[in-house]
């Protein structure tokens, strides 16, 4: 268990291109970071500083106040599981599962291996497969053993990088919700990178979003959502992504190609003096006029609007509406989308309806719009000018809170079970840990 | 669709005898030699006159006459085959890896030179040679042959085993060092046993190449104390001046040929192809 810090961090190559540019973040012990970002950002390359295999090119980074730049990985004490396993081939599950145990020579008894590898086993559900060899396991299996490698020894944190990347969807889901209560389980502090967002919102703690080498914003879930703080984090963040118009602000009330629209005063005020602006509205804010209810409506406007096709989910529906920007912002929008990784970003606005409303395509209807939710941009810097930083803050600080019962809650559980995961609870020095180990065993 | 297949099986049947019959009527031919006596050679048929079939060929060079020469010659050949493959892949091995692995200046100057070498005509050196090995004492002994040996088989072990870890995933070695390995631990531990069969393929190439060699096993000794197999074949006399030594030479031929089928044999276990899937995503 540890904290890291990011003091800075920088890493060029040797054509002096910045692959991470001042990176700065602070890791608590036991929370689970996330850094996620379009493919080039910079979040594998950072992960693999922290865990030494890249060199520092400037900045300090420190492992429970301690600086570790020129430390070697092995001295590092960290566990990593790698995007494609890198299991050994030639060893079984078993030794694969004990290498790193082995490596600390002298440190492990044979028997204290064997216990320790069993626990860990155990806990994932390896133990049939002990002596097999990696390359007769599945996929999921495989991603378990390179877990199995990382909870035996007490490592004071996890770097994840990509580990779902490989596997189908549905095997995806399974894996992630098993190491979000692992990570809970053993309470250790965590970095996991991925490109993937659904990963990132469900697993993090806190998720960092980075684009070309830069952090954006760092901030839990739901304040990314909420209260993002430029153009690149609100189109990142979400599925379907936010939908932005441009817009011209008069007399309090927002022009766009949907018509003109009211807008809270607050948020009209902080636009103030801007020309255009862009208008950022997630699907969801969206829904069919005649759905929506008496007590909610003063809070949007109305506009209507005919929709090109709906698609029909279930639970909810989408409707596309075409708009026409001009060459600038059309301009704007494709930059965007380059940076997010997405081919040419057409300009459609995709909206949420109830499942239950009878708009189709081709139709006029009217579309109420949530306007208190809504955010606007500057087109140019891309910098939200409604961004509400404190109500962003007791977002983050709220999900910190969680974290901490949610630990102390499966860790609690965990004592009940007298589950014999004990191997990677270590509290303190080595020696200690084992010993504690060993009462658990011997409690259970 | 079947009968095209049915045909095209009867084709490659043929073509694989063909080549069999090709490559292995020489050694046939050795063999059955090695058997005739003397005054057999001369049958004019492939095998030995019915009833003449005689081992003294191989009494001769094994116990007999030829004994001295013989023997002594193949402990040479073996001692030096040996030596100089053993170096030459231990060599290789951390130059590849090196090679494979690092990013450093002279990396290519070191590939390139490895083949130049490999490629510079052995006979045009070995005169220099042969004077500056008399001048410092080196003409005639065991490391006399084994240093223009390794000249030999150290380029081409080097160009196989960089091929071979080229394509051992990275991953694996720096997983070995996350897990705590220092470096030369997650080579031996993780890279080398992957390498292995890379290993022992260029081991058997470099032994060849050290065991058939002629050029310098002549040129460079003059007596028993270093000269291998292939050279000394050549100072084989028969049992008179009106005798040649055919039969003897194709005993010893067939004597020499034997390690090498062994060594293929035991060492195709080791050469198993596939032995690194599951490593990374299958």
């Amino acid at each position: 268990m540890a904290s890291i810090t990011l003091n800075h961090l920088v890493k060029k190559y040797g054509d002096g291109f910045p692959a991470v540019n001042d990176i700065s973040i602070d890791i608590a012990d036991g929370e689970f970071i996330i850094l996620v970002g379009p493919s080039g950002c910079g979040k594998s390359t950072l992960l693999r500083m922290i865990v030494g295999l890249e060199d520092i090119t400037d900045g300090e980074l420190l492992i429970d106040g301690e600086r570790v730049n020129d430390k070697a990985p092995r001295d590092r004490n960290l566990a990593m599981v790698f995007q494609n396993y890198a299991l050994y081939p030639h060893l079984t599950v078993y030794e694969n599962i004990a290498f790193p145990l082995r490596l600390a020579k002298g440190k492990h008894s044979e028997e204290q291996v064997t216990k320790l590898v069993t626990e860990a086993a155990a806990t994932l559900e390896l133990t049939d497969h002990l002596q097999r060899k990696p390359a007769n396991l599945s996929g999921g299996q495989r991603q378990r053993v390179a877990m199995g490698r990382a909870i035996v020894r007490q490592a004071d944190a996890f770097l994840f990088d990509e580990p779902l990347s490989n596997l189908d969807a549905k095997l995806r889901g399974q894996m992630r919700s098993e190491i979000s209560q692992m990570q809970r389980r053993l309470g250790v502090t965590s970095v996991y990178v991925t490109h993937d967002q659904t990963e990132a919102m469900t697993l993090g703690d806190r998720v960092a979003v980075l684009k070309k080498g830069e952090l954006q914003q760092i901030a839990s879930p739901r304040e990314l959502y909420e209260q993002p703080v430029n153009l690149f984090v609100a189109g990142f963040i979400g599925s379907p992504s936010m939908n932005f118009l441009p817009a011209t602000i008069e007399d309090g009330k927002l022009k766009t190609v949907l018509g003109d629209l009211d807008i809270p005063a607050d948020k009209a005020a902080k636009a103030e003096g801007r020309k255009v602006v862009l208008v950022g509205v997630r699907p969801e804010f969206f829904e069919d006029a005649k759905l929506v209810e008496e007590s909610k409506r003063p809070h949007g406007s109305v506009f209507s609007a005919t929709l090109t096709h709906t698609e029909w989910l279930g639970n909810e529906q989408y409707g596309y509406i075409n708009f026409n920007p001009d060459p600038e912002v059309r301009e704007l929008l494709n930059n965007l989308a380059r940076d997010m990784d997405a081919d040419e970003l057409r300009p459609q606005i995709v909206v949420t309806l109830d499942a239950a409303s009878r708009i189709r395509g081709g139709r006029e209807a009217d579309i109420w719009l949530d306007t208190r939710k809504l955010h606007l941009f500057d087109p140019e810097s891309g910098e939200n000018l409604t961004r509400d930083a404190e109500a962003g803050a007791a977002l983050t600080e709220e999900a910190s809170q969680e974290r901490a019962e949610e630990i102390a809650t499966a860790q609690e559980a965990d004592r009940a079970n007298g589950h014999g995961t004990s191997a990677a609870h270590g509290n303190g020095a080595d020696d200690n840990s084992q010993n504690g180990g060993g009462k658990h065993a011997a409690a259970s | 669709m079947k009968n095209s297949s049915r045909r095209e099986k009867i084709w490659w049947a043929v073509i694989s005898v063909l080549v069999l019959v090709y490559a292995l009527f020489p050694v046939a031919s050795i063999l059955a030699t090695s058997f005739k006596s003397p005054s057999d050679l001369t049958n004019g048929s492939f095998l030995p006159s019915p009833g003449a079939a005689t081992t003294s060929n191989y009494e001769q060079i094994l116990v007999g006459d030829a004994q001295d020469l013989f023997l002594s010659s193949l402990r040479n050949s073996i001692g030096i085959s040996l030596i100089a493959t053993a170096i030459a892949v231990v060599l290789a091995t951390l130059c590849a890896y090196a090679i494979a692995r690092l990013d450093f200046p002279g990396k290519k100057l070191v590939l390139t030179t490895a083949l130049a070498v490999s490629i510079f005509p052995v006979i045009s050196i070995v005169t220099p040679l042969f004077n500056l090995w008399r001048n410092i004492g080196l003409y005639d002994t065991w490391l006399g042959l084994i240093i223009p040996y390794l000249s030999l088989t150290l380029p081409i072990s080097i160009w196989t085993l960089a091929a071979f870890f080229r394509q051992i995933p990275w991953e694996l070695e720096q997983a070995a060092q996350v897990d705590g390995a220092t470096t030369w631990q997650a080579f031996r531990k993780a890279i080398v046993p992957l390498a292995a069969p890379g290993v022992f393929t260029t081991a058997i190439i470099a032994f060849f190449i050290a065991w058939n060699d002629f050029v310098y096993g002549i040129s460079l000794t003059s007596t028993e104390a270093a000269r291998p197999v292939p050279a000394a074949l050549a100072f084989f006399t028969g049992a008179s001046q009106f005798e040649s030594p055919t039969g003897a030479i194709s005993a010893a031929a067939i004597i020499v040929t034997i390690p090498i089928v062994l060594l293929v044999l035991l060492f195709q276990r080791q050469i198993v192809s596939g032995l690194t899937s599951g490593a990374v995503k299958g």
